[in-house]
């Protein structure tokens, strides 16, 4: 049993939960390697997120310097970029953004902001991280077996995905294709068991007085989106082993009747949609379990920046939630050029704009949050605000993209890559790095430099621009998307590849740039200035750890009590211009809010 | 307070205090456990709706030939029966505080699992010389993955009466396994149920 008591010596009767059996590490092995707390867990999650991210930015380089300059460089022909793009692709979306947020962010954030000394099963916690590491590993080894990795796109749409001819799937060297879908399938499995933890913390670990409704934003989004995550992800894995068997064993479950070379396969009957349906499926959660934990995160920082409470708190939370809901009824609008029946279309189209009302109605709000607000503008809150600008520019060309009639001249164009790019793309990177600009000094005591990071922030957000508007433009050109090279073409003008050469010049320097970001990260580690205890006036329980960085158990020999909310900023009558969520009310107090 | 009264609260309104205590905050009264459980057998619940959504698709095209059954399914069903029965023995006897015969229960259920999964295997096998193979159809090939995912998660299942009769050899009483049995016993019956969904599936269509 645990060693700590929660409420050992606390005025209120000790609290009837189960205490958290903490595991106490006896050796480094234990400590750091096969850690069962989840801030070193989280920090195992982010290092490889960020380790396998930064392998699919150079991927990303790769493909432009094809788009920029091709027939230029002899070390990129047609199947390395497709084996780059869809790696790219996959690493970005899943490997990168959904184990960072969740895996990342999750294991640091929730029982730091709910009150918990770790998760509810640390062991199967630690497996989770194994698990990622290993589905990683796959991903990585896909890279060195005959034929390379899988160039299948990263929707993996079959019948191209598992026939010779497509990257990582040509008859005796094919085992890209092979290893990518166990990797997926090994990732889910490891999600999973992470998952569970996330959910279950935030449900039954909360300490005394966190009512459901005073839980930070980010612990709401990062729990909705691990809810969507752990109902969408089995969508994949049904899609991925079915496609392992059509590989494998012959079976037909996607494979349709083909005549390739004059030669019919063996293959024939199957569904090829049937696939789309599933990958889908998973693939517009996907979308929000990326967008959820950032907004709630954007919350917090817009919050603690502009020294104001959350404007309408409660219309954040139901807005998370109904988000979470409607995500599952629009995966075929990603499938409206798939010949599927129209009034399908009507009823995707429908619900596609539906869901713009909530996700618009938090942008309201935390406009309004900012309105004559005291905004600081920190490092954090100027990457919360880029996010803020991202997310409505990617979001309203999302609402071009939703309506059948704009969406299939557009299909396939660059204008859909720039879409995504800037709203699950960007704007979430964006949130990252105000992340962790804000909670560094939690986790490591010590501030970021102040130059780097404004360095750091400006050439991000100004060539994010820079590349992606442009990108918006080749689209409605009519640049397509997905070709190695364009050719001669009699409705894209010469100055179409001229733009592609810029854009690709910048996103180099805009790569390089973040080496900026990794030094100061580093450097900061020995040589930032001392940040104290709270630098940032926060009024969440993170903050409000007896050590800095939190120490194993998170909060010394008691847990906190929560008597507030965690938007008490600008308090009138207050001591301070905030109060944390540990201190009591007052009956003056009362007065002021009603 | 229920949890849609909860969710429309206004958190601004009323921080605790003075003279009040901030009260307990766990969403469900079941320990943490049982709900990590169920939230478990929620996602095993879309997996397999997901197959079967995927299977009911498949079928209606043109090349899907249904295959017979074969008659072990039955004996198979009975066996998987018995292993819940048994499991269910276990919680009855472990809220009694019946240590041996727990032990009985457990062993008893994790052997016709292990049964269960044996047939399983032979039924296979009869399938397999009689040329259904996965490859020959889809309804073969759904046949087959259903069974395995199936027989997977049953393995599983395996694995924790294993871990949970571990720790009874290490000297552990009743009332520290009790638990454990009884979220055992859940999970057969789950897959109990799932089961029959998917042998009535592959028996009616």
């Amino acid at each position: 049993m645990a060693d700590i008591a929660p409420t050992a010596g606390s005025q209120v009767p000790p609290a009837e939960v189960e205490e958290v059996e903490l595991y106490h590490a006896k050796s480094f092995w234990t400590k750091y390697i096969f850690s069962q707390d989840a801030k070193v867990i989280a920090i195992q999650y982010s290092s490889t997120a960020i380790g396998i991210g930064l392998v699919g930015l150079v991927l990303s380089w790769m493909m432009r310097l094809q788009l920029g300059f091709p027939e230029s460089f002899a070390f990129i022909d047609a199947t390395d970029y497709y084996q780059f793009i869809t790696i790219h692709g996959m690493i970005m979306v899943i490997y990168l953004l959904t184990a960072l947020f969740l895996g990342g962010f999750g294991n640091y954030l929730i029982p730091l902001m709910v009150g918990a000394r770790d998760m509810v099963f640390p062991y199967v916690n630690m497996l989770s991280y194994w698990v990622y590491l290993g589905a990683v590993a796959l991903l990585v080894a896909s890279f060195f077996v005959p034929g390379g990795p899988t160039g299948a796109g990263w929707t993996l749409y079959p019948p191209q995905a598992i026939l010779p001819g497509t990257p990582g799937a040509d008859a005796g060297s094919g085992g890209g294709i092979v290893l990518m879908l166990v990797s997926l399938a090994l990732f889910i499995v490891g999600f999973t068991m992470g998952g569970l933890n996330y959910v279950v913390t935030v449900l039954q670990a909360r300490t005394r007085g966190m009512t459901l409704m005073r839980l930070p934003l980010s612990v709401w989004g990062i729990f909705v989106a691990t809810v969507l995550a752990l109902l969408a992800f089995p969508a994949l894995f049904v899609g991925a082993v079915m496609m392992l068997l059509d590989r494998l064993l012959g079976t037909s479950f996607f494979m349709p009747t083909i005549v390739q070379a004059g030669q019919q396969l063996a293959y024939g009957g199957g569904s090829p949609i049937l696939f789309q349906h599933l990958f889908w499926f998973f693939g517009h959660p996907e979308v929000y379990i990326v967008a959820l934990p950032a907004f709630g995160i954007v919350s917090d920082l817009i919050s603690v920046h502009a020294r104001r409470h959350i404007f309408g708190y409660r219309m954040m939370v139901w807005a998370i939630v109904i988000i979470g809901g409607l995500s599952f009824i629009v995966w075929a609008h990603h499938m409206y050029v798939s010949g599927m029946n129209p009034w399908f279309g009507f009823f995707f189209a429908t619900t596609t704009l539906i869901i713009a009302v909530p996700t618009a109605l938090k942008v309201y709000n935390w406009t309004l949050t900012l309105w004559r607000a005291n905004i600081n503008l920190t490092l954090p809150m100027l990457f919360a605000l880029a996010f803020l600008v991202t997310f409505v520019n990617g979001g309203i060309t999302g609402l071009f993209l939703g309506n059948v009639v704009v969406d299939v001249p557009l299909s396939d164009t660059m204008f859909v890559v720039a879409h995504f790019h800037m709203v699950m793309g960007v704007a979430p990177i964006l949130v990252v790095f105000g992340a962790v600009y804000h909670w560094y000094p939690l986790m490591t005591g010590r501030m970021l430099h102040e130059g780097m990071g404004q360095f750091h922030f400006w050439t991000t957000f100004l060539g994010a621009y820079t590349i992606f508007l442009p990108i918006h433009y080749l689209g409605l050109l009519g640049v397509p998307r997905r070709y190695f090279e364009m050719g001669e073409t009699g409705f894209i003008p010469a100055s179409a590849q001229d733009l592609n050469a810029f854009i690709t010049v910048v996103a180099l320097l805009v790569g390089v740039a973040q080496i900026v970001f990794f030094v100061n990260v580093f450097w900061s580690m020995k040589h930032g200035k001392l940040a104290g205890k709270n630098p940032w006036k926060a009024a969440s329980l993170e903050w409000q750890t007896p050590e800095v960085p939190p120490g194993h158990g998170n909060f010394g020999k008691e847990l906190p009590l929560v008597y507030r909310w965690a938007y008490d900023y600008g308090v009138p009558g207050a001591p301070d211009d905030f109060i944390a969520q540990n201190v009591p009310g007052t009956a003056s107090e009362g007065a002021h809010r009603t | 307070m229920n949890l849609f009264q909860e969710l429309t609260t206004k958190p601004w309104l009323d921080p605790t205090g003075p003279g009040k205590e901030p009260e307990e905050a766990v969403s469900l009264a079941l320990p943490r456990s049982t709900v990590g459980l169920r939230v478990f057998l929620v996602v095993v619940t879309v997996l397999f709706a997901l197959f079967i959504v995927s299977y009911s698709d498949r079928m209606l095209l043109s090349d899907w030939r249904a295959m017979p059954e074969p008659w072990l399914l039955w004996p198979n069903t009975l066996i998987l029966v018995l292993a819940s029965a048994s499991l269910h023995w276990a919680t009855v006897s472990a809220r009694r505080g019946r240590l041996d015969e727990m032990k009985t229960s457990l062993v008893t259920g994790g052997a016709f699992s292990l049964a269960f999964l044996a047939g399983q295997l032979f039924a296979w096998q009869a399938l397999v010389a009689g040329g259904y193979y996965a490859a020959s159809n889809p309804a073969n090939a759904f046949f087959y993955v259903l069974t395995a995912l199936h027989g997977l998660h049953l393995i599983g299942g395996v694995g924790a009466i294993g871990l949970t009769f571990a720790k009874l050899r290490r000297g552990a009483k009743v009332e520290d396994v009790a638990q454990a049995v009884d979220l055992c016993a859940v999970y057969w019956h789950f897959l109990f149920v799932v089961w029959l969904v998917v042998f009535g599936l592959l028996l009616f269509t």
